[in-house]
């Protein structure tokens, strides 16, 4: 073919039709962390870590405004569901629902950040590109509608997050969690890719709505290849989740990695891998509802009762907040393996939810972490309600609010859940969540406990003529904030719902075919 | 043509052989740089897979993954070797096993 031909032939390929206003929360974030390098380049040293951390912060509320104002034009004009860019861009309530809870997970962690950089003496700016990266990858997660941009989403995010891991660059344990995330992650990756392949080629296609027509009108000769590939995509999702048998780096990275990156961790990176998940699962692969079913099943079950029980057992706090975080996300596997409705909205409650709580939960980790990030030995805590009652009250409203009390946001999440799965027929299932609520009450107690206990008097007698005495934490004015909004949240959630349940219920993942 | 003469079940299985052989490569090999290779050859045997299905379903989207996964995979050799020279600074010769300050 000469290249006169070639060219005339690429005249006749039809460019995509891109909207740009329904990608602008996109744009958002990817403009602002392009932007963010050169302008923190260019201020001074001694105040580069504050403005930087501003900037992320009113990036993070630019795509907040542009996913309202989007919103707010898909409930206006009709017709409500649409996708953009060749059918790769899904823009429907689901996808931004879920960009306004990964942005508030960024500007959570940036402003623990903040306060972080600053006491360890690290050098700023690139921790919060690493966020707005990470979340742009987040993003993609949520608004993809084709299996190979959901991978490359998944990639983006996943990249960020293992540099994230490693942020603090003296510290011997914080490359170890990178280290260990990196493999563990690059392999979950390739059995993701995997599936990928596998399902392309049982249906022709990685458009989520090509696979979902296909399935729906076809009767496949042989079901074993595109079994194999759900398998394989489940697995790679549960990784990212963190779902038992897949969670082995979950308590190691959440141990070494900075105290701040953890609270990044658990909400964007579970927020985007559980978008992924209710679209091509749940959604795209309806059709073959009874044969995942039985696999989240039994994955949700593990999850909690393993999360729970070895929650439990450990010594380290950080430790133990990973091992909650297993039972969380069993929680949300439970609601995903009802395949209805109402355990999708149950599964966006949880998030939104999940993200406030264990901001707020880390941010005073962060704290008690002191000099160093390294004092989270649950001996450490003894007495923490003597020295630091504020902070001691605002973590034992966060982990009563993760244990589920009344009142707080974590009840009606775990609430949501059960009446999903009690509606969709589980009991066993329900009675299972139930019981591991139960168990994972008496780890968040144990802590709570912990820091309530006075010291006795013989350690005093001990530990007071060698020991210097423990000063009182200091609270940077970021880590206030954080802590304020996330507690005002906590409690506003739990007692006015009505706003977020509403939202959750609308946001369901839709699958649109492209021009029409 | 070569492909055609040949049963795409054969480029199937053979892909299916050599991310078999990276997936144990991961598990069994002890040094970091090993593991981050058979991580490489999980991906390749991903794009051949990719590359038979295209084939045979006569479909050019197919092939288009496999210029995206080799971005994907570079991008990854890029943070992978960083973090794995930066754990290595600090502690050279370290294999998996050393890697146990985590623990609980």
């Amino acid at each position: 073919m000469s290249v006169a031909s070639l060219l005339a032939a690429a005249d006749t390929v039809p460019a995509p039709d891109v909207e740009w206003s329904a990608l602008s929360p996109f744009l958002v974030v990817v403009v602002g962390a392009c932007l963010l390098l050169p302008i923190a380049g260019l201020l001074p040293r001694r105040t580069r870590v504050a403005w930087s951390a501003l900037f992320t912060i009113a990036v993070a509320l630019g795509a907040i405004g542009a996913s309202a104002w989007v919103w707010h034009d898909l409930s206006r004009v009709g017709p409500t569901e649409r996708t953009t860019v060749a059918g790769a861009y899904a823009v429907d309530k689901f996808s931004l629902f879920l960009i306004v809870v990964i942005c508030v997970g960024v500007i959570l962690a940036t402003l623990l950040t903040e306060g972080y950089l600053r006491r360890e003496d690290l050098p700023g700016a690139e921790a919060y590109l690493l966020y707005l990266a990470s979340a742009s990858g987040a993003i993609i997660m949520v608004t993809a509608a084709d299996l190979i941009v959901l991978f490359i989403g998944l990639e983006v995010l996943s990249i960020a997050a293992y540099v994230l891991a490693g942020l603090h660059r003296r510290r011997l344990r914080s490359g170890e969690a990178a280290l260990k995330y990196f493999v563990l992650g690059g392999f979950s990756s390739a059995f993701f890719l995997y599936g990928v392949a596998l399902i392309y080629g049982a249906t022709g296609t990685t458009n989520l709505v090509g696979i979902a027509e296909y399935l729906a009108t076809h009767r496949l000769l042989d079901e074993g290849l595109l079994l194999a590939g759900i398998g394989l995509l489940i697995v790679g999702f549960a990784f990212k989740v963190g779902g038992v048998p897949f969670h082995v780096w979950t308590p190691d990275v959440y141990q070494g990695s900075p105290s701040p990156v953890v609270a990044f961790m658990a909400s964007v990176v579970k927020a985007a891998a559980f978008a992924g998940m209710l679209r091509v699962v749940v959604v795209a692969l309806s059709t073959h509802r009874l044969d995942w079913q039985p696999i989240l099943y039994a994955i949700a079950v593990l999850s909690m009762i393993v999360g729970a029980v070895l929650a439990v057992v450990q010594s380290d706090v950080k430790r133990m907040l990973a091992y909650s975080s297993i039972n969380h996300a069993g929680f949300m596997l439970a609601a995903v393996s009802t395949g209805a409705d109402e355990g999708i909205a149950a599964v966006l409650f949880y998030l939104a939810a999940y993200t406030v709580l264990i901001g707020g939960t880390f941010g005073i980790v962060t704290l008690f972490g002191r000099r160093g990030d390294g004092h989270h030995d649950i001996d450490d805590y003894r007495g923490l309600a003597r020295r630091e009652p504020f902070l001691a009250l605002a973590l034992t409203i966060f982990l009563l609010a993760q244990a589920g009390t009344p009142l707080t946001a974590g009840f009606l999440a775990k609430f949501y859940v059960i009446q999903a799965v009690v509606d969709a027929g589980s009991w066993w299932l329900g009675l299972v969540a139930m019981l591991a609520a139960t168990i994972s009450a008496f780890l968040y107690l144990r802590i709570v406990l912990t820091m309530y206990a006075g010291v006795t008097d013989a350690d005093v007698e001990v530990a007071e003529p060698t020991a210097e005495p423990v000063r009182r934490i200091h609270v940077p004015l970021g880590a206030k904030v954080a802590i304020a909004a996330a507690l005002v949240l906590t409690i506003a959630i739990g007692v006015v719902p009505d706003p977020l349940t509403h939202a959750s219920r609308t946001a369901r993942p839709e699958l649109v075919a492209p021009g029409d | 043509m070569i492909v055609g003469a040949v049963s795409a079940h054969l480029y199937l299985s053979l892909s299916a052989l050599l991310f078999g052989l990276g997936a144990i490569g991961v598990m069994v090999r002890r040094n970091p740089l090993v593991m981050f290779m058979s991580i490489e050859l999980m991906l390749n045997a991903v794009n051949l897979t990719f590359v038979t299905f295209a084939r045979e379903l006569d479909d050019l989207a197919g092939q288009v993954v496999v210029l995206f996964v080799l971005v994907v995979a570079a991008a990854e050799v890029v943070v992978g070797l960083g973090i794995i020279v930066s754990v290595l600074r600090q502690r050279p010769g370290a294999t998996a096993d050393d890697a146990s300050l985590l623990r609980g």
